[in-house]
């Protein structure tokens, strides 16, 4: 047991393992709620996570930077405002225009708050509390105490997020969910296999290694912060899509959901490790729940935020401690290659470095 | 930010490095912030607009005295508002289960303990990263306020509690008021005239070399976020004394706004340095700026916008001051 978990990376161990966690809190609750294995769970949760996943796979950009972006749920209130004005206003206008626009905007706000973390240097999260509260002021002199509503905008983006694509069964994959799997999963195949993208583990690891090593660390910071407003500009055109009715307070307390989502899903809040699959899986795992004991007759509905809050804390402990048992596993499996390779030489006595285990074991 | 502390540590600064140090700049900030009210606004030097304006964000200022001990100590508390909400919804569940107020009070409190201590064993001895864990509490304790109260609202307190949020206790000055002020001198005591007030330093500037001095650093970050709690929990039950109602959404929020308050006063977010007077200052400066935003009508988004934009300008100013220091003498000894 103890060689095969050390072989896996502890990066694969950890979405494994949420994955358990997903389908045992399905398991439960199929034992607890009748009718509740169905295509409409399915497509309930897929439709609601969709938002979600977009800004906590931003989120997590950000934090494996060793930064933090507060400011995430204003930057989606306010694209999804812009979005929704400027498609009531020019109603003819082509839909992935529309989309580059929220982009566009929301990647605007990021690079503000990159400039301010990467070349001023202020910290993070100071830079975001602040710029939350600005972009939000910025949508109520925006909106001028006005609200978007669905019957301002045209009919298919108000389709948009419902529109079926694939069915089995019970089961509708919907263009909204469709579209932000596609940006998790390509989010999450550059960060594994493309070279520039490495870059943000390596700067949020250690920031000076990365810095010798020839990377620009303040460019990737920042880089970060682009990307992540970009992401939120996506949301924000998927939250004005899915709900129509957009108000000065849309995407509020997002910041703080994304975070949640991106530290169940065992991303490092302190930065260079962490996937962008488990971040989505973490905002399934919150969406699930809130779902979920909604339909439970044994808890009142009004529970699931404590339910949340003890999951979050005991996810983080069992990773926390088991983490720590995982990195003795392998130092102790090190050892004993090592030992085993210096009787092999007939030198029992020796001491074992650090250094001539590595060699030796490779 | 140049550590408030070296200004003591070398007496002999003139005159002038006082006057440029970050508790003056605020002190000014705040002088013209009250000029520019009262030569723009009749009403605002009225005895009952002063005391409405504290009395406005007591609970919040009265935690910001807390969180200036957390963030000094190098961790966050984000828990606070949640801690707000839940004391409060507490004492209106155990009051309407027909418990006595003055039980209800003394139950709350210990609760509110008892949820920082739930940080601090997290915190302190699980070793996990405070902002985490706090995030965590925040979703939960606000969710055991909504378990309490549920989406009611919970009103009908004794007339001595209600008075004691909504009137004066000496003349037109509420008892919130004097709270705030013992605090702030309890706190001022602790943090700058204690040894446990420099352990919060010496802590917060390198946890490993007050490991290895020899300090129990575990015993001090319990101790700052039971106090966290506690002070957490009081605040909340002066909200529920001031509205006199409660609700599952009481403080919502709360922790942000504090926790600018604190940064604005100059405690650095990597700890070890911030002092009780620049907290002071900056809640003075919201508090006012607030009020007088207010009184010409501009609305709360806004408002939290241009208390945003003074927290960016209020970091900005001293980075730009540091390189000019650093380039007159370099061996000032400096933070980041």
């Amino acid at each position: 047991m103890g060689h095969l978990f050390s072989r896996i990376s502890p990066q694969t161990l950890r979405i494994l393992a949420l994955l358990v966690v997903l389908l045992a809190i399905i398991f439960f609750f199929s034992t607890q709620v009748p009718n509740y294995l169905n295509g409409r769970l399915f497509n309930r949760i897929s439709s609601s996570v969709a938002i979600m996943a977009l800004i906590a796979t931003g989120q997590t950009l950000v934090i494996l930077t060793r930064n933090i972006d507060l400011s995430i749920g204003s930057i989606v209130g306010f694209t999804a405002f812009a979005t929704g004005s400027l498609i009531s206003q020019n109603p003819d206008m082509a839909a992935p225009l529309l989309v580059l626009y929220a982009m566009v905007v929301g990647a605007a706000f990021g690079a503000l708050n990159g400039v301010l973390v990467a070349y001023v240097k202020i910290p993070a999260i100071i830079v975001t509390l602040a710029t939350m509260a600005l972009f939000r002021s910025a949508l109520v002199e925006f909106s001028n105490a006005k609200s978007i509503t669905s019957s301002e905008l045209p009919l298919w983006l108000v389709n948009f997020p419902n529109t079926v694509l694939l069915k089995f069964g019970q089961f509708q994959l919907r263009a909204g969910f469709a579209a932000a799997l596609i940006v998790v999963l390509l989010v999450h195949f550059a960060l594994a296999r493309f070279r520039p993208a490495r870059r943000f583990y390596a700067v949020g690891s250690n920031p000076e290694a990365a810095e010798m090593a020839g990377i620009n660390a303040k460019a990737t910071v920042f880089a970060a912060f682009v990307f992540a407003g970009a992401l939120a500009g996506l949301a924000g055109f998927m939250f004005l899509a899915r709900f129509g009715n957009i108000t000065v307070v849309a995407g509020l307390g997002f910041e703080l959901k994304s975070v949640a989502a991106a530290v169940l899903g065992g991303v490092n809040i302190f930065g260079g490790s962490g996937t962008v699959i488990g971040a989505f899986i973490g905002a399934i795992l919150v969406d699930l729940i809130d779902t979920s004991l909604v339909r439970w007759e044994f808890v009142s509905e009004f529970s699931r935020e404590a339910v949340l809050g003890a999951l979050i804390l005991l996810s983080v402990t069992a990773d926390a401690v088991l983490m720590r048992r995982l990195i003795g596993l392998r130092a102790n499996r090190e050892k004993k290659l090592a030992r085993a390779a210096i009787k092999e030489k007939g030198k029992t006595s020796e001491v074992n470095t650090p250094k001539q285990t590595g060699e030796t074991a490779t | 930010m140049t550590n408030p502390n070296a200004g003591s540590a070398h007496s002999s600064k003139s005159l002038f490095a006082k006057l440029r140090s970050w508790e003056a700049f605020l002190t000014f900030a705040l002088i013209l912030i009250i000029l520019v009210n009262s030569t723009l606004i009749p009403q605002y030097f009225t005895i009952a607009n002063q005391i409405n304006l504290f009395q406005l964000s007591i609970e919040k200022v009265i935690v910001a005295l807390v969180m200036t001990f957390v963030i000094i100590n190098a961790e966050i508390d984000l828990s606070v508002g949640s801690i707000m909400g839940l004391a409060a919804c507490l004492f209106g569940w155990l009051f309407q289960n027909g418990i006595s107020a003055e039980m209800a009070i003394v139950i709350v409190m210990i609760a509110g303990g008892l949820a920082g201590a739930l940080n601090g064993y997290f915190i302190a001895i699980v070793g996990l990263p405070s902002l985490v864990v706090t995030l965590a509490t925040l979703i939960g304790f606000r969710g055991l306020a909504r378990v309490l109260v549920e989406d009611r609202g919970i009103t009908g307190f004794p007339d001595w509690f209600d008075a004691l949020g909504q009137q004066g206790l000496i003349g037109p000055v509420p008892f919130s008021f004097f709270a705030f002020i013992v605090l702030f001198i309890i706190a001022f005591i602790i943090l700058h005239r204690s040894a446990f007030g420099r352990l919060t330093y010496t802590i917060g500037n390198n946890r490993e070399v007050a490991e290895f001095a020899g300090v129990n650093t575990a015993a001090v970050k319990m101790k700052i976020f039971i106090s966290s709690g506690l002070v957490a929990a009081f605040a909340g039950l002066l909200y529920a004394a001031r509205v006199g109602a409660v609700r599952g959404d009481v403080a919502l929020g709360f922790e942000l706004d504090i926790i600018t308050l604190v940064l604005l006063g100059g405690v650095s977010i990597f700890g070890g340095s911030g002092t009780m007077v620049g907290t002071l200052l900056a809640l003075l400066i919201v508090l006012n700026l607030r009020n007088g935003m207010a009184l010409m009508n501009v609305t709360g988004h806004i408002q939290t916008g241009v208390i945003g934009l003074l927290l960016i300008v209020s970091v900005v100013l001293p980075r730009l001051e540091l390189t000019r220091l650093f380039n007159s003498h370099n061996s000032q000894g400096t933070k980041q």
